[in-house]
């Protein structure tokens, strides 16, 4: 008889942390299929000087990051002053992947705040983007020394995102053969 | 009454607007095969963006790039489960309206089946356990007093 009393509470406490899973899991954010996998092959003119083609073999043989940015993007302005600070005390080279932009506002953009990247690939039409699951922008990849993704950010990342995630994987990383 | 039947129209008509698919691109195709399977194709691929939308329905850059995808992947001649495998790898499962049975989805899947079997044992549990109580008999003596109340509620009358 006293176990039946408990029904509405067990019920309760079900739908409770149902309800809990619910609230803390973000649908915008999903999951990279991409992670551990071979980061997607592109060839593209970079932002600055359309004669010269950055690629994915410029990537390999160290732990890069890669960065898309669009001038249009609110987010990626907001971030970008930690790129810029990364870039000058880290020897990790970032690659930029400027997302259906215009060349002329890309290259304004990084005049106006600063360039981090190694290079950033024009990617206009987006396709690159599509390849490499890009559906938000910012988005940051961190790839390993053979060319695998191994993380990826969603959104800007932050001071705390850098310093608790992508420093030590890159440390990580870095040790790998 | 005209002006009723007007603002009907207009409602009806601004529904009509609602429902039609967002793609303004005219997409050609040569085969009415692959023009059906592309339609069909892009009404079954949610835009990861404009969530709760699929890419047929969305005006999204995304929506739009990824029906172009789909379109030039068509004419290249990619069956519908290579352009789905390609959707998949980039956007996980999340990206199909109809996701497939696997160890993360086994739940969705059988969750209503399991709610349904366990709401119908115990419907039968209940049902049993009321047939099974004896219904409430009276002894002869309270039948007397049963009958004798009665009885005198009749004279009453």
């Amino acid at each position: 008889m006293k176990l039946r009393a408990l029904i509405p509470l067990i019920i309760f406490l079900a739908l409770v942390i149902l309800l809990a899973f619910g609230l803390t899991n973000d649908p915008k954010k999903i999951p990279s299929p991409l992670i551990n996998k071979a980061a997607p092959d592109f060839s593209l003119p970079t932002v600055l000087n359309p004669e010269q083609i950055v690629s994915r073999s410029d990537m390999l043989g160290k732990v890069t990051l890669f960065n898309v940015w669009a001038s249009w993007c609110a987010a990626c302005r907001d971030e970008h002053p930690l790129l810029v600070e990364f870039a000058k005390q880290n020897n990790t080279a970032i690659y930029g992947l400027n997302y259906k932009d215009q060349r002329g506002d890309a290259i304004r953009w990084l005049q106006a705040f600063g360039n981090p990247y190694v290079s950033s690939a024009y990617d206009v039409s987006g396709n690159v983007g599509i390849d490499w699951g890009v559906y938000g922008v910012p988005e940051t990849f961190l790839v390993d020394k053979k060319g695998i993704i191994r993380y990826k950010q969603i959104g800007p990342v932050t001071r705390q995102i850098i310093r608790d995630e992508i420093l030590p994987l890159i440390h990580k990383l870095e040790n790998e053969q | 009454m005209k002006k009723i039947s007007k603002v009907i129209q207009v409602i009806l008509l601004s529904m009509i607007a609602y429902g039609s698919p967002a793609s303004v691109n005219i997409y050609e195709f040569e085969d009415p095969v692959k023009k059906e399977r592309f339609y069909q194709l892009i009404d079954e691929l949610r835009c990861t963006v404009c969530q709760n939308q699929t890419i047929a329905e969305s005006n999204a850059g995304l929506a739009k790039d990824l029906r172009n995808r789909v379109y030039t992947m068509i004419q290249e001649g990619k069956t519908d489960k290579e352009i789905k495998t390609f959707m998949v790898e980039r956007f996980t499962d999340f990206v199909l309206y109809k996701p497939p049975v696997n160890n993360s989805t086994l739940l969705l899947w059988a969750g209503p089946a399991i709610l349904m079997l366990a709401a119908f044992i115990f419907l039968l549990l209940n049902i049993r356990k009321r047939l099974s109580t004896p219904t409430n008999e009276i002894d002869e003596q309270q039948h007397k007093r049963v009958q004798a109340l009665l009885e005198q509620e009749n004279n009453h009358d």
